[in-house]
């Protein structure tokens, strides 16, 4: 046999310099530099995800990332200033906002009052100074061999901690506001969330950016009985890779939202592990795309645990050259009785050159459950279309209407209306954007 | 003369359906047409409110003395051309209200007419609804989705009372309607009948003409108007069928 090493390309060889380069700077010593160098070992010997690897065959890291951006430095006045008005898709409703720059956490723009029950931090410090809280779930929450995350964990910088202690509500939402400089940089973003048994919590997270490379990660650890809503928001021209590790405890119900328009690459991965009984949680999504904009959303589902019930459902529009990935893979293990999910994609084509790939799958390894899925893609109804001109309603008003019917179709799933509207709000500004 | 059609020829998909159709509705006049399957009555009614992949090859229909063959289904409702469909179809997602909002505030428009206001939007609804047994409950659900075989006839001549075309084209109202919803029907067409206004009913049954009495009647077979008459030519029709006309224009 002979042993062979993988070309590394240029983005690959950079990130590796990166971490090499920074490391000894990096927050966090002991075991944190520990998990960082097993992480870093992992995505050494794996490089940028490709299309060989199963999970991301729809989206070749390795092909799509010419270079890697240096490390961002920490964010300048101007940088700041700009930032003041970042996360405007959440703007109308009244959270607690938290805000980050080009990665780096900026306490003088965010809201940090007293609240009993909540506990804020900068991930950075935490890692920094040992935090138990951060040594307990940091790179545990659910452990993955993914490329991605294992980048994120070699190099993650500052992020949000957050605890949401036993019982508490918060009163407001927490806007995680992530801003960036004009200065193309790469940032490596961890987040930990931690809402303890009987708690609830409000997260919405917004990204914007114009060139800068995001490899953002969050752990969200929902105790039993808690329930938590989180909405996520991306815009970007840059590239952007999300991570959602998440564990649900039993008892506890949870909905996850995300909105991707004017993104021009992304991946959104969830990472769900239903690990008590009777516990529900909604995923869903909205994707808009235009130009060449590629999105794409990866689940895995584990079900551990009897008696939960899931809802994946994701709404794509595509024009122009759009492409759109959908991967959902649910796995219910033996144990897991009685467990109910439903996953369905569906994607509407409004340009002939758009592609949309589906790929749900289920394994299945308890007897008794409900599991179903379905994915459909196909152009708008032109005898919807018309019925709408033959009233008077013009061509382009007529499509817009409809593709406000589809995408509603999932939006109107989301049970708070600030929201829910906040986040139509948002997917008609793109609708009207395309004139 | 509110609507001429002049020599209409017009092909579906390569195959000829309308072979030199000729055919002229006075201004608030009802005209009925009648014919057997396949003489081309939906064809007419599709090509009059300008759906694609109706092409015409030959002839013109004018409105008012203009043609409207280079207009959008849009612009020719805005012109007053109303077509209420055989099968009216579900919208999911987009609630009735909204649609009949959008609809007559876009013709309103283009007709450079001002918008409706809310309140007064709501109060022509409310009252317009409700003298056609348009439940509240109707008018929040998505347009049709649900709705029965009635229901959806019914939300068609609702959307024509709030439209208030000059020229509406009734496509074959009473196919799928019990005797009870055909009445109700036929009285909120009837209702909006006026000088004002002009109406093409399609129908393949006399029963129809029993409640909406036409001015005149035309016979329409392989594409053209085979014979004209008064609305006693319905009688014969449903007294002797269709056979005579359809050897006549073979």
């Amino acid at each position: 046999m002979v042993d062979v090493t993988p070309i590394k390309t240029g983005a690959e060889q950079a990130l590796v310099s990166a971490y090499e380069s920074a490391r000894a700077a990096l927050p966090g010593k002991g075991a944190v530099a520990a998990l960082r160098e097993a992480a870093f070992k992992r995505f050494d010997a794996s490089g940028l995800p490709h299309r060989r690897v199963e999970e991301w065959k729809y989206t070749d890291l390795r092909a799509m990332m010419r270079d890697a951006f240096p490390l961002a430095a920490p964010p300048d006045a101007a940088a700041k200033a700009k930032a003041k008005d970042a996360g405007k898709v959440f703007a109308g409703i009244d959270c607690r906002r938290l805000v980050f720059v080009d990665g780096a956490f900026v306490p003088e723009l965010s809201d940090l009052t007293d609240e009993p029950g909540l506990t804020v931090a900068s991930m950075a410090e935490a890692l920094a100074k040992g935090d138990a809280l951060v040594a307990a779930h940091v790179g545990k929450v659910f452990e993955t061999d993914d490329a991605a995350v294992a980048l994120n964990t070699a190099l993650m910088g500052d992020g949000a901690v957050i605890r949401v202690a036993a019982g508490a509500a918060l009163k407001r939402p927490i806007h995680l506001v992530f801003a960036s400089s004009e200065a193309p940089s790469s940032s490596f973003i961890r987040s930990l969330i931690v809402v303890e048994k009987g708690a609830q919590a409000v997260i919405a997270e917004s990204h914007e950016s114009n060139f800068s490379q995001v490899n953002c990660a969050l752990e969200l650890v929902i105790g039993d009985g808690a329930q938590v809503d989180y909405f996520k928001a991306t815009q970007t021209r840059g590239l952007h890779v999300a991570s959602l590790l998440l564990t649900v405890g039993a008892k506890a119900h949870f909905n996850t939202f995300a909105l991707n328009s004017d993104a021009s690459l992304v991946r959104n991965q969830s990472f769900v592990r239903f690990a008590g009984e009777h516990s529900t949680g909604g995923i869903r999504g909205v994707n808009l795309l235009r130009g060449n904009d590629h999105v794409d959303t990866t689940m895995l589902i584990e079900h551990l645990a009897g008696h939960c019930a899931s809802r994946e459902q994701f709404k794509s529009v595509l024009d122009d050259q759009g492409h759109n990935v959908f991967q959902g893979k649910i796995v219910v293990q033996p144990h897991a009785q009685k467990t109910d999910t439903k996953m369905m994609t569906r994607a509407l084509l409004l340009s002939d050159e758009a592609e949309a790939d589906n790929k749900p799958e289920l394994e299945i390894f308890a007897d008794d459950v409900v599991c179903g899925h379905g994915a459909t893609a196909g152009a708008l109804d032109p005898g919807l279309k018309f019925y709408l001109m033959s009233r008077g309603i013009d061509d382009k008003q007529a499509e817009a209407l409809l593709i406000q019917a589809f995408i509603g179709e999932t939006v109107e799933e989301i049970a708070r209306e600030d929201f829910r509207e906040a986040l139509m709000r948002a997917a008609l500004e793109w609708l009207e954007a395309r004139g | 003369m509110l609507l001429e059609i002049k020599n209409l020829h017009v092909e579906v998909e390569d195959k000829k359906i309308l072979n030199g159709l000729t055919l002229s509705v006075e201004k608030g006049q009802v005209a009925a047409i009648m014919g057997p399957n396949g003489s081309g009555k939906s064809t007419l009614a599709y090509v009059l409110a300008g759906k694609d992949n109706y092409n015409v090859t030959e002839g013109d229909i004018l409105l008012d003395g203009e043609s409207i063959l280079e207009l959008a289904p849009d612009e020719r409702a805005a012109k007053g051309i109303f077509l209420a469909f055989q099968y009216p179809v579900e919208v999911p997602g987009v609630a009735t209200m909204t649609f009949l909002r959008t609809a007559l505030n876009a013709q309103r428009k283009l007709r450079g007419e001002p918008e409706y206001s809310t309140p007064d939007f709501l109060k022509l609804v409310r009252e317009t609804s409700a003298k056609l047994g348009v439940s509240q409950e109707h008018l929040r659900r998505a347009v049709n989705v649900g709705f029965s075989g009635g229901e959806k006839k019914r939300n068609e001549i609702l959307q024509m009372a709030i439209l208030q075309p000059r020229l509406a084209v009734l496509d074959e109202t009473d196919s799928g309607l019990d005797i009870d919803a055909l009445k109700t029907v036929s009285e909120g067409v009837n209702r909006l009948r006026s000088p004002e206004r002009s109406m093409i009913v399609i129908t393949h049954y006399q029963r129809l003409l029993d409640y909406i009495v036409p001015d005149v009647v035309h016979v329409l077979s392989k594409g053209k108007v085979v014979k004209s008459g008064g609305k006693e030519l319905a009688l014969e029709l449903e007294a002797k069928g269709y056979a005579q006309y359809t050897d006549e224009a073979a």
